[in-house]
């Protein structure tokens, strides 16, 4: 098993290499001048200068192995329009996009399983049907277009909530941030907390039809009693499913992200596109290019654990 | 006990003096501006984010030797004294300039302002081995100051500047270049980035707080030199919203007060709800810049003309919501250096098409023209309707035009390259709005001939002779009126040759809640928000 774990660990290397090379690639394959993010009203003469001093005019196999060498011991440049080094850029961003994932996650975990849960229970009543067909319209629905009709309900109509931005940067506990959160969570709670809906209504209509529900009845229990009994079953599906849905959302959402101004990842790396902040945009790609890898290391680990029968394939 | 005559004297004046320091500094609401750009523009002196990043971290934070007059609405701004109170050239060379400095300027960390921090400063842009040399910073203003050779300090107060060849456009193009503190810099371990989060500079406003990508705030200068711009508001906060709609709801939940391009679908509802809307035409065009290379069409008078004359501006003005002012030349009517062209554009379909059957194109032998268009950009103003809008006009008159649509940096760099260079992809043109503040950014860096790249922005490649004595003479003429009215007859000169398309003004619309007061729309590309405040 340790073996096993060892050797999945160090074929994340040449994947995470080979994530770097393709990230390298594609971004300088986009057109458009590295240099753009900074240049104001420059010349050829003076661009050809200033790419000078900034290194783009080295071979992009030897920019490669520069940036390389760098990123391996953190350093992983300076954004070329502000100057700010990415590292420390990159891990802002994450974080306001880990609370945003957090919060989504919460309420679509909360929401999603109680709504799930109690269609399930209510089998083929008109609750059942309301919350199903809930269900596949938060599926279906794209989020970006939910997001920009909160935003003119809760914040242009009702006034009731900021239409952007996360706040001036108080403390996360906040009023004022928990505010400025709300509508772009809600807007990115809707898929995962369909998805839970309809696993937590399936799950808990499997178990209903369970021997052991009918043998509680038997005993005298009451419906409430047997409801605990049968969401406590259903919690494990439930918790993966959610999961699963977590790790997608701290990958972060560009478009939400837009449409709030909210500063995450998605945001960054929108930004760092149009302005063609290579540094940036490296930085980004790798950050969410790696933390896809890392979830697969350890969801692979975590299945050894499960089914040992894995490590020994 | 009854109050006696001096004490209800002394209460008295105790409250005017209130009620004139509350009006004085009582703005207590900060001012929440709504910016198109997607970042905090830099604040370590040379901003950048082009003209709009001038606007909100330029002309605030800092100051130019000399800068732009921005209190009227009624007519083009004009050169006034900042940093310099006097500047003249020099009768016997005029390569060479003095510039008095004012005294008692002191920077926001209390250091001194004087001819030390110019040099300073001129050495950080342009002489590569200073030791506090920033590229970055040089190259937002090095496109700016060509004309700029040498520069020396004479005494405390005076310096002396050297250009490469007599320009008397020279003064214009010291509005670009702002000055930090050198103290500052010094104290922040000589480190541009930690300069730019506690900058120092001599403007307005100081500022306090920012968070990339999120929010900048700045606070009053209260000891600022100009004691009639001493800011009206207590707090200014600069909100990065590039999306258009995002900035309009943000308007419309109150989360700001004052935004900047606001949609033109908006701006109905904007006005029903009580918003105020401004709007001022000011130094930029909307042109189509085209190739007289060689296989060029455009090399034909005839077709220059035909073009321009197939375009129905009032209708695209319609279009845009009145948004707009239909272009006649590179520069507006109201400018001094319109001149008086004797072609006169308008919409004449008829003439056009005439003028295209002589140079030779009928319906069997239509003529085509690429142009390459972007989907926004600084100034683009609403790129994709207006050149579909364009197309259809020419269509009436026989004209293919195809759209070739690249995002903005490519376009950018398409004219930096200049037209035939690869990235430019074949086209015959580009659509790339241009501003046209100075001398030199109107006439000289686009249709000299010295200007063709890589040396300049004369992405054209157009070369006449008689343009480039003009461009000469005028960088000799000392005298404003004289220089004023040499730069008409080019621009009269320019328009009757139909040198380019030159089809709107953009007229740059603000929207803003009721409470703003004190916003005035100069005609300007840069804008005072010092006497802007938020009643309460």
């Amino acid at each position: 098993m340790l073996y096993y774990i060892l050797r999945r660990v160090l074929y994340t290397i040449p994947i995470a290499i080979g994530v770097s090379l393709i990230v390298f690639t594609l971004v300088h394959l986009a057109p458009g001048d590295p240099l753009s993010a900074v240049m104001g009203e420059v010349d050829q003469k003076m661009l050809a200068e200033m790419r000078a001093s900034f290194g783009y005019d080295k071979p992009l196999p030897l920019q490669y192995l520069i940036w390389l060498g760098s990123a391996l011991t953190g350093d992983m440049g300076y954004s070329l329009r502000t100057g700010a080094p990415v590292f420390g850029t990159l891990i802002d961003a994450a974080a306001n996009t880990m609370v945003l994932g957090v919060a989504a996650s919460f309420v679509g975990f909360l929401v999603g399983a109680s709504a799930g849960m109690f269609a399930g229970y209510h089998h083929g009543t008109w609750v059942d049907k309301a919350v199903s067909a809930a269900a596949i319209a938060g599926v279906s629905i794209p989020h970006y277009w939910l997001a920009i009709i909160l935003v003119i309900v809760f914040s242009v109509q009702l006034g009731w909530l900021p239409s952007m931005g996360a706040g001036a940067g108080a403390s996360v506990l906040s009023w004022d941030a928990w505010k400025h959160m709300l509508l772009p969570a809600i807007a990115l709670a809707a898929i995962p907390c369909a998805i839970v809906a309809r696993t937590a209504r399936a799950c808990v209509m499997e178990i209903l039809s369970m021997e052991f529900v009918e043998a509680l009845r038997a005993r005298g229990l009451s419906e409430r009693r047997i409801l605990l009994h049968v969401s406590r079953n259903a919690l494990p599906t439930v918790l993966a499913v959610i999961g699963l849905q977590f790790a997608h959302l701290l990958g972060g959402s560009i478009l939400v992200e837009v449409v709030f101004s909210w500063p995450g990842t998605g945001y960054l790396l929108n930004l760092a596109i149009f302005d063609r902040d290579i540094p940036v945009l490296q930085g980004t790609i790798l950050l969410l290019a790696l933390f896809f890898v890392l979830t697969n290391l350890v969801v692979d680990i975590l299945q050894t654990f499960a089914d040992p029968r894995i490590s020994r394939a | 006990m009854k109050p006696n005559r001096l004490q209800s004297t002394l209460a008295g004046i105790g409250i005017a003096a209130a009620l004139a320091a509350s009006l004085a500094w009582g703005q207590s609401r900060p001012l929440r501006v709504g910016m198109t750009l997607s970042d905090i523009p830099t604040t370590s002196g040379q901003p950048n984010g082009g003209f709009e990043g001038y606007r909100m971290t330029g002309y605030t934070l800092y100051d130019a030797l000399i800068n732009w007059k921005l209190d009227n609405a009624k007519a083009p701004s004009t050169l006034v004294p900042a940093l310099a109170t006097s500047w003249k050239v020099d009768a016997k060379d005029t390569t060479k300039w003095l510039f008095t400095l004012r005294k008692g300027v002191k920077f926001h960390d209390g250091s001194e302002f004087n001819a030390d921090a110019v040099v300073w400063n001129l050495d950080k842009l342009f002489k590569k081995d200073a030791p506090h040399h920033d590229a970055r910073q040089r190259a937002q203003v090095a496109g700016r100051i060509l004309s700029l050779k040498a520069w020396r300090k004479v005494d405390d107060y005076t310096i002396e500047f050297t250009t490469h060849a007599p320009d008397s456009t020279f003064p214009y193009q010291t509005t670009y270049v702002f000055y930090s503190s050198p103290a500052q810099y010094e104290k922040l371990g000589r480190d541009w980035n930690k300069f730019s989060q506690q900058p120092s500079g001599t403007g307005p406003f100081r500022l306090e707080k920012m968070t990339p990508r999120e929010r900048a705030e700045l606070v009053r200068n209260s000891s600022y030199w100009d004691a009639k711009r001493v800011p009206k508001s207590q707090r200014v906060v600069l909100l990065p919203i590039p999306e258009p709609t995002t900035r309009a709801s943000a308007l419309l939940s109150g989360q700001v007060d004052f935004i900047e391009a606001p949609p033109p679908d908006f701006i109905p509802r904007l006005k029903s709800q009580g918003f105020q809307i401004t709007s001022n035409v000011y130094p930029h065009i909307w042109p189509y810049f085209m190739s007289f290379r060689e296989d060029s069409p455009w090399r034909d008078l005839r077709v220059r003309k035909a073009v321009n004359l197939a375009i129905d501006r009032e209708g695209l003005v319609k279009l845009l919501g009145g948004f707009a002012a239909p272009a006649a030349g590179a520069v507006d009517k109201s400018s001094p250096w319109f001149g008086k062209p004797t072609f006169i554009i308008k919409h004449d379909p008829a003439a056009a098409r005439k003028l295209l059957a002589e140079a030779g194109y009928s319906d069997s032998k239509p003529l085509t023209l690429k142009v390459m268009v972007s989907p926004s950009g600084s100034g683009q103003m609403l790129p994709r309707p207006m050149n579909e809008y364009i197309q259809q006009n020419l269509k009436a008159v026989g004209i293919n035009l195809e759209l070739v649509t690249q995002d903005w940096e490519v376009l950018r760099n398409c004219r930096r390259a200049g037209a035939g260079s690869p990235i430019c992809q074949g086209v015959h043109g580009i659509n790339n709005s241009s501003a046209t503040v100075d001398p030199f950014s109107a006439f000289g860096r686009i249709y000299s001939s010295k200007a063709i790249p890589p040396k300049g922005f004369n992405y054209m490649y157009y070369s006449d002779p008689k343009v480039d004595a003009m461009v000469e003479k005028s960088n000799n003429i000392f005298d404003e009126k004289k220089r004023d009215q040499l730069l008409g007859e080019l621009h009269a000169y320019l328009v009757d040759q139909a040198v380019d398309v030159w089809v709107v003004h953009d007229v740059g619309p603000r929207a803003m809640s009721k409470q703003v007061r004190g916003w005035v729309q100069a005609r300007h590309w840069f804008q005072d928000l010092a006497p802007v405040y938020v009643a309460d």
